[in-house]
């Protein structure tokens, strides 16, 4: 049986070939991932112990949690014990470092990196005068205010030379530092592709703390002593804000947060490629089908002879068994070409993978290959068992016994009850995981139905196909000749397009809904923010005054956020300028107004809810500096992202605060937005590269470029399960060719020209495809639409938004896939011997 | 065949012939395995007359109706349809040749099963784009006796019927030559009858010209002039022939196989 199943997989080689290309893609996605994440992950790993080996035990802050946090608590780690630290029995040497954002400036005067992982700490020399976390490559350590040190990666980004001038920022003005020195280190950040500035001590401190303090204190151990027993000694002397941590639990902390982050990634990219493997079982299941159907005679003669119905199954599995093992086996090599291949792309993105060697582990290599052979045997499983029902006595009629073809009733019975229930659960979907399930049943009863929509789908496109005449009437009838391989070669098809359109509805609507909460409460024209990271530090309070004294500022406001306890609990008021903040929003009052002075506070409904406010309620306030106050509510209003909470007037606020740092500034001016005024705002605040001037405009872009970009990341992964339902085409329209040689042959004897049957054949390929792409966008609407139901819930401005335009390209790449899976086909039909093709066998 | 109206065929034959082979070579293959199929093979085959080619397998007969018909190359010689030259038209001109002047009738009926009967009959012209002349159409689905079937599919008819579609279809274009592959090869006798009538009668009645190539004796008996081929040559011809003095002579090519 072996013998004959193997001589069948030679046999038909050609037509196999596109069965194993299916399966092929599919593994090789799941290898390449599989070795991709572990190759990141095991470089990541190495590269963050090595950034701990300087650092036996860590003090960092401790904050205090509930009842015993006082507002505004951001404790710091003295110089006191620092001293005291390097003096515990056990310690060799001790360092404290200072960090936050340093945003640099390129050239250009953008931001470098656009903000992303820019980090600013101290250089802390040592007893000989060096910082080991920080080898000088060339240059010297800063010593002084003006100077700074950049890491080698950056200088070498910003073009940066030794005596260069570097503008920088941390939150306030912007620093011009003289490049001192540049360095390498084994900083996470860093080799995670992020930026790193070196102050001198005290400079970092200014910047970041206050004189004499730290954010954390390293200590390295001397030799002989253990870490625990550092650690023992250091917690001795450690005040009760503070806590310590060794370096190996620093380590395998990191080390854990890398193989979880990993993971996820890992889990998501599985997905992708599970659907592409799921795409290919209806392409394995097809061709098989074929496969069998065409050689109904040979194996009624092995019954005939003998063979047992078991054996016949078995022969066309082990045949899938040889299909899925090669497979397998070149899908694996592949996929590891494509670990290398994506880590090289990552690289040259910018985001830096630590060097490190590729590792193909063997729970990948017995992964893919499992894979690959349970998938092609599952799939060929039906059609086997379909053979094996073969009955002995085909082997005898001499008319070629085509399978009878089945009633679909059944099958339309049961595709029918399967999605009605899942449409049902999904509209009425209560819940995520409800709503997953009706979307899944709704989706298999569409696949078992596909047969039967086939037909009169199909049908409609008839008064298009009249324009090519006899090709386009062929072409339609061929299309609905075998309902069965139809629908599951466009069923193919449907699934990527499902799940594209789903997407794309879903990301163009919450888009959309996003930049309503965003843009629509605002008045002001331009929003003035912290760039990147820097965004968590707040701008210097320098920044709003330099505005408000601009002649063509009207009004501006700072968003001022300060912790103090409200009742019980802690929360966070927000300053604003009373008497312009309603020039500069759009808030829709419930209750109230918009006027706000002295102690009073408006409330967005929600918070007002939580607390159980009303209009006039009298609320109880602890500042920072434990002064006490009592605020009015005059107003509440419909909150949004942007503007939510308690906001009061600053005059009320300021006073108490140690230091003051404004989220953002609102800006209104007199001629609205334009490039002038921009340019004068920007020319204000000194060409701060950290600091970004945004219109309501560029709000809306900046949250359209992040949906974006993850939605071209969900296209690039769901365009493998496209490329697999293109071969299926191919595939389906080979064997279709293959099947009516003699129909072709007589048709271009009977005078159709090659042209008319290279169009016979693609026309019948762009009708299944556009049949398939109809199919998907049609369900993908509707998904995205209950998926939107609920997503309502949480976003009060969501609104289902159809992108047509994107809908339309959608179709037009569905026809696409139509066009060039018949490329092949089509030319083979043209050439076909006619002469053999008509001979009557 | 005495009840043919001999004086009618005689006035046609005097005009040009419907297709004319000269010295008409093909050869298959080359060096050692080189194959001659035909060989400078000269015939005509007059206008409303009915043609049988015979011979025995291998003899080039079916190899000489693909030439002719344009379905094939040729190695040397000419081939004409009408006054059209084959052997200088290229696969397209070939193609519309063979849609406007040339029916087709196979041995294996080949219809489309998508297709019922009746557009099947018309497919030649809905590849051509024209409009079927609605008045022949008629006479055509009369002669073959198909009107009660029209809207039937290939599947839903008997094999004789499936090949009177395909007669049909090859008369509806009003082709200047019916070409005809052992249309009789897949009938029972009694069908295989029916169709050679038609094929007879669509001479007779409609001034058709038909070229079949056969090799059974009785199918011969219903042309007018039988051409015989052996070993890619024309050896006899025979005028009016019955079922019997085509077997004689078929014989003949037997005993001498047998004898060489």
């Amino acid at each position: 049986m072996f013998r004959t199943a193997l001589r069948n997989v030679l046999a038909h080689k050609a037509r196999l070939l596109m069965t194993v290309l299916a399966v092929l893609l599919g593994v090789a996605f799941v290898s390449g991932t599989l070795v991709f994440t572990s190759t990141v992950s095991d470089a990541y790993q190495k590269s963050s112990q090595k950034g701990f080996t300087g650092i036996d035990v860590a003090i960092t802050p401790h904050r205090a949690k509930g009842e015993d946090r006082q507002p505004g608590d951001i404790p710091n780690l003295s110089q006191a014990l620092l001293d005291k630290a390097a003096k515990v029995p056990g310690a060799a040497s001790v360092s404290g470092s200072v960090h936050g954002f340093a945003g640099i400036a390129d050239k250009d005067g953008k931001l470098l990196g656009e903000g992303f992982n820019s980090t600013g700490s101290n250089y802390y020399p040592g007893s000989n005068g060096q910082d080991a976390r920080y080898p000088m490559k060339s240059g010297r350590a800063p010593r002084a205010p003006g100077e700074v040190a950049l890491d080698q990666r950056t200088a070498d980004r910003g073009g940066f030379k030794l005596g260069d001038t570097i503008r920088m920022s941390v939150s306030g003005p912007v620093l011009s530092q003289k490049l001192t020195g540049i360095f390498t280190t084994d900083d996470g950040n860093v080799a995670a592709g992020g930026s790193l500035a070196l102050f001198d001590t005290r400079t970092a401190q200014q910047l970041y703390t206050k004189p004499g303090e730290f954010s954390e204190i390293d200590v390295k151990a001397a030799p002989g002593t253990s870490q625990d027993a550092l650690k023992a000694e250091l917690d001795k002397l450690l005040p009760k804000d503070a806590q310590t941590t060794t370096g190996k639990k620093l380590a395998d902390d990191q080390a854990k947060a890398i193989a979880d982050g990993s993971s996820t990634m890992r889990t998501v990219m599985l997905v992708f490629a599970g659907i592409a493997l799921f795409v290919g079982i209806f392409i394995i299941a097809n061709t098989f089908t074929m496969l069998i159907a065409q050689r109904t005679k040979e194996l009624a003669l092995m019954r005939a002879v003998g063979a047992s119905r078991r054996q016949i199954t078995r022969s066309v599995l082990i045949e899938a068994f040889v299909v899925g093992a090669v497979a397998g086996v070149t899908g694996l090599l592949a996929g590891i070409g494509i670990g290398a291949g994506l880590r090289a792309l990552l690289n040259n993105t910018g985001a830096v993978v630590p060097d490190g060697p590729l590792v193909i582990s063997p729970s990948t290599v017995v992964t893919s290959l499992a894979v690959g052979i349970l998938v092609t045997m599952l799939a060929a499983w039906l059609p086997g068992r379909r053979a094996a029902k073969i009955p002995p006595v085909a082997a005898m009629n001499s008319v070629h016994a085509v399978a009878t073809t089945r009633s679909l009733v059944v099958r339309n019975s049961i595709g029918g009850v399967l999605a009605a229930a899942g449409a049902a659960l999904t509209i009425t979907a209560g819940s995520k995981s409800m709503l997953g399930l009706g979307a899944g049943l709704l989706l298999i009863g569409v696949f078992v139905l596909t047969p039967l929509l086939s037909r009169p789908l199909i049908a409609a496109a008839a008064p298009l196909l009249r324009v090519f005449g006899i090709s386009g009437k062929l072409a339609r009838q061929n299309a609905v000749r075998n309902p069965r391989r139809t629908a599951a070669t466009a069923s193919a098809l449907m699934i990527g397009l499902t799940l594209i359109t789903g997407l794309t509805v879903i990301a163009g609507s919450v888009q959309s809904a996003i930049d309503k909460l965003a843009t629509d409460a605002l008045r002001a024209d331009y929003v003035v923010s912290m760039a990147g990271e820097g965004g968590g530090m707040g701008l210097s309070p320098e920044v709003d005054k330099k505005l408000a004294a601009l002649p063509e500022v009207t009004a501006s406001s700072p968003l001022r956020s300060t912790e103090a306890r409200v009742g019980s609990d802690l929360h966070s008021l927000t300053g604003v300028n009373g008497d312009s903040f309603a020039k500069l929003t759009k808030l829709h009052f419930v209750s109230g107004s918009d006027q706000l002075t002295g102690r009073q506070a408006i409330v967005d409904d929600h918070t007002a809810k939580d607390f159980g406010w009303k209009l006039g309620s009298s609320v109880n306030v602890t500042f920072q500096d434990g002064k006490r106050d009592k605020l009015t509510i005059t107003g509440l209003f419909d909150g949004n992202r942007m503007i939510r909470g308690i906001m009061v007037d600053n005059s009320v606020v300021t006073p108490h605060m140690s230091e003051v740092r404004d989220m953002q500034v609102m800006v209104k001016t007199k001629s609205g937005t334009s490039e002038a005024t921009k340019r004068s705002l920007t020319k204000a605040l000194g060409d701060n590269p950290a600091i970004q001037i945004q219109d309501k405009n560029d709000i809306s872009n900046a949250i359209a470029q992040g949906i974006n970009l993850l939605l071209n990341v969900l296209y690039a992964l769901l365009a493998m399960a496209v490329i697999v339902a293109v071969l299926g085409v191919v595939n389906t329209l080979a064997m279709s060719v293959f099947e009516r040689q003699q129909e072709i042959g007589m048709l271009r004897a009977i005078g159709l020209d090659r042209k008319g049957i290279k169009r016979m054949v693609r026309l019948e390929s762009l009708v299944i495809s556009l049949f398939g792409g109809v199919l998907g966008i049609g369900l993908g609407v509707f998904f995205g639409w209950a998926a939107g139901e609920q997503i309502k819930g949480g976003l009060a401005t969501y609104e289902l938004v159809l992108p047509w335009g994107r809908m339309g390209i959608f179709l037009l790449l569905a026809g696409l896939v139509g066009m060039l899976a018949a490329l092949w086909p089509a030319r083979r039909a043209a050439r076909m011997n006619m002469l053999s093709a008509i001979k009557a066998d | 065949m005495t009840t043919s109206p001999s004086g009618a065929q005689t006035a046609v034959r005097t005009s040009a012939p419907a297709a004319r082979a000269t010295d008409l070579t093909k050869v298959y293959g080359q060096g050692e395995t080189q194959v001659v199929a035909l060989d400078a093979v000269s015939v005509e085959f007059h206008r409303a007359e009915f043609t049988a080619i015979m011979g025995p397998s291998g003899s080039g007969k079916s190899t000489l109706m693909h030439c002719m018909a344009g379905l094939d190359s040729v190695s040397s010689g000419s081939a004409r349809i009408g006054d059209i030259e084959l052997t200088s038209l290229n696969d397209k001109k070939l193609t519309k040749l063979r849609r406007d002047k040339i029916g087709f009738i196979f041995q294996a009926f080949n219809l489309l099963p998508t297709l019922n009967a009746l557009e099947n009959i018309t497919l030649p012209m809905d590849i051509a784009g024209r409009k079927p002349d609605a008045k022949w159409l008629e006479t055509v689905v009369e002669t073959v006796g198909l009107s009660g079937r029209l809207k039937h599919r290939p599947n839903q008819l008997s094999g004789g019927q499936q090949q009177r579609v395909a007669v049909a279809r090859a008369l509806a274009g009003r082709p200047e030559i019916m070409f005809a592959d052992e249309p009789t090869g897949n009938l029972d006798s009694r069908s295989g009858a029916e169709v050679l009538g038609f094929l007879r009668n669509s001479v007779r009645e409609l001034g058709q010209t038909v070229v079949m190539v056969t090799h059974d004796p009785v199918a011969a008996s219903y042309a007018d002039r039988v051409v015989f081929l052996a070993d890619g040559r024309i050896v006899d011809e025979m005028r009016q022939p019955t079922a019997e003095a085509v077997l004689d002579r078929m014989k003949r090519f037997d005993a001498k196989g047998r004898t060489s």
